[in-house]
Formats: structure tokens, C-alpha cells, sequence
């Protein structure tokens, strides 16, 4: 309308507001899971069961984990190549360390003789591997965007092409580290 | 068209089409793999018309049968093969047809055929932006589109058929491979269509979202953003928000089906298999899942088409659209009421009736906003210098048919009522009116309005109109007579109603409705060769502006390049619905508002 006061464009840059919608997208389905899981946890025949260790200490990984990409968004604003190649490493490798705790992790229900999938599986057991099996996908995917950053630091001399990427990376980290904080609150206590 | 002569036109410069990002393009950057949001929203609309075409033909099947259902056409056999043997379409190639009409018109052509269209098109041109917030995830939006398409497609030509369990889905028929012949393979590509689907739906999404809030023109306030781009935001936001929980849903109905999990299957009896080994899973709750994602995506399917229509309905009336905030504020209503009402499709699943009636009143809450369009679309019209454009004229019919339609969707919104209507023609009626024929109405209202603008030519008026007349009254004459159908009871989703003495009566109106599905279905391949052929030999459009419009999309050249403008981007000083304002026909956004200017509208 004519009276209005004018807008100009924000200061936000158009990926990072691409991410963030994104990650409304990805709650909503972690959101859509997880109700399922409420709703058929209420239900007849629903196995009780505790999460093994590995999930605590993977939990502790990707908190470090979250702390290790920050900092090598700080290097790489500071131009601080090496520490920052190195921040990246160790945060692509305890998103590796990560990922075989969980699988770990679902093998060690399976020892357990709650099983997962197949037909002595109870829905309990199916809705973990779903639900955190989904979340290191997503997980996976931040591993690979991770390591062409790294591959593209090693090539490159100075960082200052590389901010945006690694803030990217780093705010998708944050945010994958966060949506398994909830779920493994949900998944030992709520649920 | 006499309304072309423009007032206050620079003579278009046709082949000006220098914009910042032109590059050198080769055939396969430009018209395949392109980044420009105008050629991938032509990708999509000619991808969505090919699925119309097919899903309408379906239909015509399905009416065949159900109009004729003694007769027996060999040509049948001849096209389909085993799915008509001796001339009659089989129960399962009908429930195969009936399946894939739904799901396609429902996704491919009212979901990415509307909005993937539309959204792409119009989102930078009217703006004012040289493209999407990122070009090339909007590129893989289209490209996810398409290999969804094929895969869909494929479906109709595997051994055991397309899936066959009804658009909705629901297991057992979906997560069951033994449930029937259409719940084998058919059914495996149905769900990996849909995922694709999914993540073709969320790309284009997150990106007209951000390019709604991120890459506005100076002067480009969210309040003074055409009604057209509001729509297609919500629409986004709907469906970004609920295309993910479908996903949640059918990746547990990828592990029930595959890896023997129990979320939807239990122990059921299976003919022919015996007891199911699952446990304890609830069918209920792929419903609730399924819903969550399918009302809104009613609003997917429809905000769009509102949009458009309020845009097209103040150009063509000449006049401000009336109750710009109210039009506004109603679309966020409706976006927050989509998300709580899904249940209102399970009423007769066993749903607490204390819940029920929650949403009961929700839904009926939606007639609130819907009410308030309708008033202002009608006070748009009101006293307007109307031009009776093919445009307008659909416009018009939108409007009409969203009347029709609504009204019966608050018969259908009462519990009481819906647990005998459900599942009836009355409710077939009801979506196809309010939700199907409406938004086509939309699309073709918004395809004959932006035709010049993107193939900088005219479709032919007559042509035009002859389309628009026989398919406003045969959306009616097909339409009309299911309600009473549905009333006596008669149930969708059979095969053959001639075997019911109740339902005798109907043998006549089946017939009848399906003569004029037919001839509907033959009207639309006159628009289609109207389209094709006005992209090629259509008259010319010689002036920037041939609706003497105010939005920004009006200003680019008559043959955009990628980019759009070919200078800077044109500064906004004014809202987009000046029309008949201080004495002037139209001001364009684009004009500074005057010193001696009166400030309301």
C-alpha cells in the first residue's frame, strides 16, 4: 500500500535463509515421527526398553563435535589456514566417529534380542532405527558437505571464499547436533 | 481485444533481451537444463499438461465403464490390452485408473503443474528479481519433478499394474505386496514417485519462500506484494511444512512393506496368505499421517488459484481489489486452519467424538475466511468496468464453483452429517468442485492471463471462450448431479453400480454424466491446440502491457532474458491495485506517487 513504510532487502544472505527454511521442513518431519511414535507408544503392545550406552557417548561426540565446526568458522574468518583445516578434519571425523557409534549402537539392541526390523520386531524397536536412522542420514549429509569443504581448503590458499560455505556447514551441524539432542531426550525419557 | 491499445506504453523492444545474467546459451542450457525461473515454470506447466491429458483420459475411462457398465468396446482391448478383456475395462485396471487419476491430479498437475508453474513465474517478475534465491536447487526442483513423472508413468506398465488402493494410500492395500495385484510393484513406484515427488516439492518451496522475504526490489514492501505472490508464499509454506510429514509416513510404510516392521500392519487375516506375523501396528496411523500432509495440500492446491484470481479479477474489473488486508489476512487464516483440521477426513475411523467435534468447529471455522474472499472478489466485481477476457471469464468461474463447493463442505465439515456422507458421491462431488475443477479454473485463468508475457503472443480469444463456456457447464452438468447421487447413498470407488437395485435409477444420469465428461475432455484438447499453436503463430504482443496492469512483470521486456529487466530493476512506489484512482484508468507500480496524490485507495 501506498503508505507504507519502505523495506529494503535484509541483510541475510539468501542461503542462509534457504537453510533456515530448510530446517523448518526437517523438524517437521522429525515433528511427524515423533507424534507417531507418542500415539503408538499409547497403544496395546508396546515393548519397554533402555538405550544402550553407545547412544550416550555418541551424544557426547556430536556435542564436541558442534564445538569443533565453530571454531573453525572462526579460523576461517580470522584467515587462519592450517588451524582451520584442522578444526574441519577433526569435526569430519567425529561426525565418522558419530555415525559408527549409532550403528553400533542399533547393533547392540539387536544383541539385546529387541529386534529392529523382521518380523519379532516390535514397533518400538522399528520406530528407533527409523527415527535415528533418519537423523544420520541427515547426519551423513553434513559429513559430505563437510569434506568438500575440506577438500577445497587443502586446495585453497587463503579462506575468505570459503566463509559462507563453512557458516552453512556450521549452522547444519548445529542444527543436526540439536535435533539429536531432542530426540535423545525424546527417545530415553519423553517417549 | 480492444484493451491492448496501451495508454501509457513505451513500444515494446521485442528482442531487447540483454539482462544482467544473459549468457550464450546452447539448446541444452536453455531449454533443458535451465536455470531461468520462466523456462523451468514452462517446464513445469508443459510436464503438468501432459499429466492432465493422461490423468483426464483416465477419467474418460473410468466413466466409460461406470456410464456403460453392460456395454463392451473392442477398441478398448486394442489400447489396454489384459486391462480390457472383450472390451470392458477389469475391476482392477478401473481401481488402477481411478488411483492414479487422483494421485496425478491431485500432485503432478495441481501441486507442481499449478504452483510449479505459477510460483516459478511469477515469484521474481513480480518481485522485481532477476531469478530464485538459488537458480540451481530450482533447476533440481523441476528435474526431481520430472524423474517422478517417469517413474510415476512407468508405473502404468508394469506387469501387475499401478497401484490400485485409492490416491490416499492406506495399508493395508498399500503395505500389504499380497493385498492385491496393484500393491506389488506398482505400489514400489507409487512411493518412490511420491519421495521424489516429495523432495522436488520442498526444493521449489524453500526457494519461493526465500525469494518472497529475501530478494524484493527497493520499495517492494510485503504489503504491497500482488495478492498472486501471497498465495504462492503460503502456499510454500503449507507445503513445506507438511510435503515432510507425508515422507515420515511413507518411509514407515517403506519398512512395513519391506523390512516386516508392524507401524501400519497387524495381525490381520490375508486370503490366500492366512495370519499376518505383524503386531500390533494401526492402520489409523498412516491416516492421521496421510492427512496431515493431505488437507493442506487441499490449500497447495487452491491458494494459488485464489491468488491468481484476485490479481486477474482487479486488472480485468479495473478497480483496487477490495479488502487487500482482509484478502491477506484470510489466506494466513485459511494457512493455519489447513494445519488443524485433517482429521475431520476420519470421522468415521473410530475418532473420539469429543474430538471430533474439535474439529468440526475448526473446520467450519475455514467458512469464515472463505467468506470473506468470496464477499471481496464479488465487491471487486461490483460496479467494476468489467473485460470479459477468457481470463476473467475463468476467473469468474473460480469463484463460482469455490461457492458451489464450499457449501458443501459444510454439510460434509459435520461429523453427523459426514458419517453419511462419507465415502459417497457427495463427497466426490464436493472436492472436485471446490478443490479440482476450481483450481483448473485457476490455472487456466492464470495460463490465458500470463500467455503474452510468456511466449510474447496472444492465445486466440474465441478459442478462448468457446473452452471456457462448455467447460463451466459441463463442470456443473458433470458435477451437480453426484451430490443427489451421494445423497441416495450411492458409494465412490465402485466398479459397477448396475448390480444394485438401489442404484438403478442411476443407470441413466452415470450415462449422462459420462457423455459430458467426454465431451468436457474433448474441449480441453481444443485449448491444448490453441496453446501450442499461439506459441508458435499466435498474434504478436506489440506492447509492454496488454492488460494495462500494475505489477512489475509488465515492465520487462516483451521477450524477457534471463534476468528479466535488461537495466536495473525497477524501483516500487505504490501498492499494486491503483486502478480508477485520482481520475487515472491505471499507475503502475512503478510510478512515483504524485504530490497532489490522494493517499487511501
Amino acid at each position: 500500500m501506498a503508505t507504507t513504510q519502505l523495506e529494503t532487502n535484509t541483510k541475510i544472505h539468501p542461503y542462509k535463509m534457504l537453510l533456515w527454511v530448510g530446517f523448518g521442513s526437517i523438524v517437521m518431519m522429525f515433528a511427524g515421527l515423533t507424534s507417531a511414535y507418542i500415539v503408538k507408544k499409547s497403544q496395546a503392545n508396546w515393548l519397554e526398553f533402555d538405550l544402550p550406552n553407545l547412544f550416550w557417548f555418541s551424544t557426547l561426540v556430536i556435542l564436541v563435535s558442534s564445538f569443533t565446526i565453530q571454531m573453525a568458522v572462526k579460523k576461517a574468518k580470522a584467515g587462519e589456514m592450517a588451524q582451520y583445516r584442522g578444526f574441519l578434519s577433526v569435526t569430519a571425523i567425529l561426525g565418522l566417529t558419530f555415525i559408527i557409534l549409532q550403528i553400533r549402537g542399533f547393533q547392540a539392541l539387536e544383541l539385546n534380542n529387541v529386534a529392529l526390523t523382521g518380523a519379532r520386531s516390535n514397533s518400538a524397536g522399528s520406530f528407533l532405527l527409523v527415527i535415528a536412522g533418519l537423523h544420520l542420514l541427515h547426519l551423513v549429509g553434513g559429513v559430505i558437505a563437510i569434506a568438500v569443504i575440506s577438500l577445497k581448503a587443502l586446495a585453497a590458499k587463503s579462506s575468505t571464499n570459503q566463509v559462507l560455505s563453512v557458516e552453512l556447514a556450521a549452522s547444519y551441524w548445529h542444527f543436526v547436533d540439536i535435533l539429536w539432542i531432542y530426540l535423545f531426550v525424546f527417545l530415553n525419557w519423553v517417549g | 481485444m480492444s484493451h491492448e491499445a496501451a495508454l501509457h506504453n513505451h513500444e515494446g523492444h521485442g528482442h531487447d533481451d540483454h539482462g544482467h545474467h544473459e549468457h550464450h546459451d546452447t539448446f541444452l542450457t536453455k531449454y533443458v537444463f535451465s536455470q531461468d525461473h520462466k523456462m523451468i515454470a514452462k517446464q513445469f506447466l508443459i510436464t503438468g499438461m501432459v499429466w492432465a491429458v493422461l490423468g483426464g483420459l483416465m477419467s474418460v475411462l473410468f466413466r466409460l465403464q461406470l456410464g456403460y457398465p453392460d456395454a463392451s468396446f473392442p477398441w478398448l482391448e486394442s489400447i489396454l490390452g489384459k486391462w480390457a478383456k472383450g472390451g470392458q475395462i477389469t475391476p482392477e485396471a478401473y481401481y488402477a485408473l481411478v488411483t492414479t487419476h487422483g494421485t496425478v491430479l491431485v500432485f503432478f498437475v495441481l501441486t507442481a503443474g499449478l504452483s510449479g508453474t505459477f510460483a516459478n513465474f511469477l515469484i521474481p517478475l513480480q518481485i522485481g528479481a532477476r531469478d530464485m534465491a538459488s537458480p540451481f536447487l530450482n533447476m533440481l526442483s523441476y528435474w526431481f519433478f520430472f524423474i517422478a513423472s517417469i517413474v510415476m508413468l512407468s508405473s502404468l506398465f508394469v506387469e501387475t499394474g499401478p497401484f490400485s488402493g485409492g490416491w490416499t494410500a492406506y495399508p493395508p492395500l498399500s503395505a500389504l505386496h499380497d493385498a492385491s495385484p496393484g500393491s506389488k510393484t506398482g505400489m514400489d513406484l507409487w512411493i518412490i514417485a511420491m519421495a521424489l515427488f516429495v523432495v522436488s516439492s520442498l526444493l521449489g518451496g524453500l526457494n519461493y519462500i526465500t525469494t518472497i522475504l529475501n530478494m524484493r526490489t527497493k520499495g517492494m514492501s510485503m504489503t504491497r506484494l500482488p495478492l498472486s505472490i501471497w498465495a504462492l508464499f503460503f502456499t510454500a509454506v503449507l507445503g513445506v511444512l507438511s510435503f515432510p510429514v507425508l515422507l515420515s509416513g511413507l518411509i514407515l510404510l517403506i519398512f512395513d512393506r519391506n523390512f516386516g516392521t508392524s507401524f501400519y500392519l497387524s495381525d490381520i487375516y490375508v486370503n490366500g496368505v492366512g495370519a499376518l506375523s505383524n503386531e500390533g501396528g494401526s492402520a489409523i496411523l498412516f491416516q492421521h499421517l496421510f492427512w496431515f500432509l493431505g488437507h493442506p495440500e487441499v490449500y497447495i492446491i487452491l491458494l494459488p488459484a485464489m491468488g491468481m484470481v484476485s490479481e486477474i479479477m482487479s486488472v480485468n474489473s479495473r478497480k483496487p481489489i477490495f479488502g487487500y488486508m482482509a484478502m491477506l489476512g484470510s489466506l494466513f487464516a485459511i494457512a493455519i486452519l489447513a494445519f488443524l483440521v485433517w482429521a475431520h477426513h476420519m470421522f468415521v475411523t473410530g475418532l473420539n467424538p469429543l474430538l471430533g467435534s474439535v474439529f468440526v468447529l475448526l473446520t467450519l471455522l475455514i467458512a469464515v475466511p472463505s467468506a470473506i474472499k468470496v464477499f471481496n472478489w464479488l465487491t471487486t466485481l461490483w460496479r467494476g468496468n468489467i473485460r470479459f477476457t477468457p481470463a476473467m471469464l475463468f476467473a469468474i468461474g473460480f469463484v463460482s464453483l469455490f461457492i458451489s463447493g464450499g457449501l458443501t463442505g459444510i454439510w460434509l465439515g459435520n461429523a453427523a452429517l459426514d458419517i453419511y456422507l462419507h465415502d459417497s458421491y457427495f463427497v466426490v462431488a464436493h472436492f472436485h468442485i471446490v478443490m479440482g475443477v476450481a483450481s483448473m479454473f485457476g490455472m487456466f485463468a492464470g495460463v490465458y492471463h500470463w500467455f503474452p508475457k510468456m511466449y510474447g503472443r496472444y492465445l486466440n480469444n474465441s478459442l478462448g471462450y468457446i473452452h471456457f463456456w462448455i467447460t463451466m457447464a459441463g463442470a456443473y452438468l458433470i458435477f451437480w448431479p453426484m451430490h443427489y447421487q451421494g445423497l441416495a447413498g450411492m458409494p465412490r470407488r465402485y466398479f459397477d453400480f448396475s448390480i444394485w437395485e438401489s442404484f438403478k435409477q442411476f443407470a441413466e444420469l452415470n450415462r449422462f454424466i459420462s457423455t459430458v465428461a467426454m465431451i468436457v475432455f474433448a474441449t480441453q484438447i481444443l485449448f491444448l491446440i490453441n496453446f501450442f499453436y499461439s506459441i508458435f503463430k499466435g498474434r504478436k504482443v506489440t506492447v509492454l502491457n496488454p492488460w494495462e496492469s500494475n505489477t512489475l512483470e509488465w515492465t520487462t521486456p516483451i521477450n524477457p532474458g534471463h534476468g528479466n529487466w535488461p537495466g536495473e530493476i525497477p524501483e516500487v512506489h505504490r501498492w499494486p491495485y491503483d486502478y480508477g484512482k485520482d481520475g487515472h484508468e491505471f499507475i503502475p507500480q512503478t510510478t512515483p506517487v504524485g504530490e497532489d496524490e490522494s493517499g487511501t485507495h
